[in-house]
């Protein structure tokens, strides 16, 4: 039998359906098909805090309402950052708003990079494509702590040289001396210099110390999945490995259904999720 | 024999006779109660609002099967004589269509006008066992989180709650063995056993709750007698007993997460059509999507929120594709939220034994038995011959 709840009279909350107007202040193209907008809320700047790896709702008037990574600096106060690439309905009607545009935002949601759990240990973030942006909080706020960690290594991989998300920024994370930063690219024409293949052929050299480390992995499904598998090999342990999860998904607020993914509902328990948590369905087919 | 106003508290027995079931209905509507209650409809019994006892399905009964269901005339006026229809009380607490907001567009400017909460408070007259605990689930996947959903709570907050006793197994129930029935348990305000014997016709009610009491207690009610407290109570207990399908839960996660690769989610698929039929008379599927409209000038935009189903391509798509392709992966998520990954998610199970799935599914598909064919590994009973042997 199912146990009963008590029925308690409706608090006056705020409807967690109903999104917030923002407004974009800055687009910057990334990519042929990737746009950062900065945005605000539309009656003024307000404090806007959420944790690396959290996502807001956008609601694109009219057209529809799409998960989005955060990709700001936590440590911004003026405004918050997303990082899009058009590839849908609702994400290509967003590629056509501009400065100044309204938008309706839900959020944030969602469980966050375990930043505070990996103080005293080296952390390896590998990204693969678009996968970069809800990394970025983590490594901007790694950086503004910088001691508290160990040797931190970023390991990128794109599609192409084109398709390399916030070059200018990896260029300078390059050039510091307290982080390694390694970019690799699937395919290349011929004046591409740097290094050609799949990131997870980055792993085996990547210096860390595997019993001290925790990773950071976001990218397609497919990507996570070798990831994953060179990190252990590497002797990264599974609840040390942290995934981000993509599913479809309506509410963000555990009701549609639509972002269950096995046990979990990527909404709320997810998007990142240790990976010993989701290892027994990670790579079955269609769960 | 006519009877004045009986004081009842909480748990006491007494008898309502059937041709003042009508009294509780008015006495509800005096009270700003909208009572949504069984009714004959195109064939089926299915729930609307009453305005009077004379709307219920006095002398009818259905006879229920994998893929049937057809009504037929009772031998006796029985007002509760048959077992659950294609409706379930979800419609009225989690409905099927809901606009979550509109907006308003005014050069660069965007406003969002929330919805106010539905002023209607309902009673539910003829409420199941399995359709009590399937209510209790949905509490807890609406209510139970740290997030609310507002509509839902508002509706629910405002429920009467008028249980009927099962005096009738349906030919797809299994509550006994899912331990949710065929009596009512808790979550009732009050509780009925419609009683026919040695040529009476009443009632045993039970008040569940305090304004349970208080609106029975405005009712002509006689105090029970041992022998008719006997009477009601064997007639339930013979309904659990006549039920002929039954689904062995134990252990049951565990069958679900060890089995994702089990041959029998093929069987299933070629039998499946992915019609969703299943999820919308579930009494606890609530999967939703949204839908925006705009207006031609295009100032206007309006979301909503309408039931969805697992069984569609759309459900599970994201950039590159439909995650859940197949009617395998379909049907073996549906099923495997229902009777396991939902103990994780909510701490029950998702399935209440109420058997519309298997009586409206239009290809016969009895969970009852794909859950006992992933244990045993047997082949399906009236699968179409696919030439090759399914192995455990």
């Amino acid at each position: 039998m199912a146990p009963t709840l008590e029925i308690s009279e409706p608090k006056a909350a705020a409807d967690p359906m109903l999104p917030v107007p923002c407004r974009i202040r800055r687009v910057r193209n990334e990519t042929a098909d990737t746009f950062t907008w900065e945005l605000q809320p539309a009656d003024g700047p307000a404090r806007f805090a959420f944790q690396p790896g959290q996502f807001n709702m956008l609601y694109v008037f009219g057209v529809g309402e799409v998960p989005i990574s955060i990709s700001g600096d936590p440590a911004d106060t003026q405004s918050f950052r997303h990082t899009t690439r058009a590839v849908g309905v609702v994400t290509r009607a967003m590629r056509q708003l501009r400065a100044g545009d309204v938008l309706g935002v839900r959020g944030p949601f969602g469980s966050a990079w375990p930043i505070e759990a990996a103080a005293g240990r080296d952390v390896v973030i590998v990204a693969g494509g678009i996968g970069l942006a809800p990394l970025r909080p983590a490594l901007c706020r790694l950086l503004a702590q910088r001691r508290r960690y160990g040797r931190i290594v970023l390991l990128y991989g794109a599609r192409t040289p084109q398709d390399i998300l916030f070059p200018h920024e990896l260029e300078r994370w390059r050039g510091k001396f307290d982080l390694e930063v390694q970019v690799t690219v699937d395919r290349s024409a011929d004046t591409w210099r740097g290094n050609v293949g799949v990131v997870t052929t980055l792993i085996p050299c990547a210096p860390f110390e595997p019993a001290n480390a925790v990773a950071l992995v976001c990218g397609p499904e497919v990507m996570m999945r070798y990831t994953v598998r060179e990190l252990q090999r590497r002797g990264i342990a599974a609840d040390r490995i942290h995934v981000s999860m993509e599913r479809n998904m309506k509410c963000a607020i555990g009701f549609c259904g639509h972002c269950q993914y096995g046990p979990a509902f990527i909404c709320k328990d997810g998007p990142i999720f240790p990976f010993d948590r989701v290892e027994s369905i990670f790579g079955k087919a269609e769960v | 024999m006519k009877s004045a106003p009986l004081a009842v508290k909480r748990s006491d027995k007494a008898v309502l006779q059937a041709e003042d079931l009508d009294m509780l209905i008015q006495n509800l509507r005096k009270r700003g109660h909208q009572v949504i209650g069984p009714t004959r409809r195109e064939g089926a019994i299915v729930y609307e609002e009453l305005a009077s006892a004379q709307n219920l399905p006095a002398g009818w009964t259905d006879e229920q099967d994998g893929g049937t269901y057809r009504l037929k005339r009772r031998t006796d006026g029985a007002l509760f004589g048959y077992a659950v229809g294609p409706h379930s009380w979800k419609e009225f607490v989690h409905p099927p269509a809901q606009r979550l907001y509109r907006a308003r567009r005014n050069g660069k400017q965007v406003e969002f006008l929330p919805e106010t909460p539905p002023a209607a408070k309902c009673a539910f007259l003829g409420v199941r066992a399995c359709e009590l605990n399937a209510i209790a689930i949905q509490d807890r996947v609406f209510l139970g989180g740290p997030v609310v959903d507002p509509g839902y709570q508002s509706r629910r907050q405002q429920l009467f709650l008028i249980a009927v006793n099962c005096t009738v197994a349906g030919g797809t129930c299994f509550c006994a063995s899912m331990n949710t029935g065929p009596k009512a348990a808790s979550g009732y305000d009050v509780a009925l056993t419609e009683v026919m014997e040695s040529g009476r016709h009443y009632f045993m009610t039970e008040a569940g709750t305090d304004r349970g009491a208080e609106v029975l207690s405005q009712l002509p009610l006689q105090r029970a007698t041992s022998r008719q407290e006997q009477i009601a109570a064997d007639m339930v207990s013979q309904t659990a007993r006549r039920m002929a399908r039954q689904m062995d839960t134990t252990g049951i996660e565990e069958l679900f997460y060890r089995n994702y690769e089990h041959p029998r989610w093929d069987d299933v698929a070629k039998r499946c059509l992915t019609c969703a039929n299943c999820t919308l008379v579930c009494p606890t599927c609530f999967c939703t999507t949204v839908e925006d409209t705009a207006d031609l000038t295009g100032q206007h935009a309006e979301r909503w929120r309408k039931w969805d189903s697992c069984f569609t391509l759309d459900f599970s798509y994201i950039a590159g594709g439909s995650v859940r392709s197949s009617s395998r992966a379909r049907y073996r998520q549906w099923l495997t939220h229902k009777l396991a990954t939902w103990m994780d998610q909510f701490g029950t199970s998702g399935c209440v034994g109420c058997g519309r799935c298997i009586t409206w599914c239009p290809a016969a598909i009895d969970l009852t038995e794909e859950v006992r064919a992933l244990r045993e590994g047997g082949p399906a009973r009236g699968a179409a011959p696919t030439g090759k042997e399914t192995k455990p």
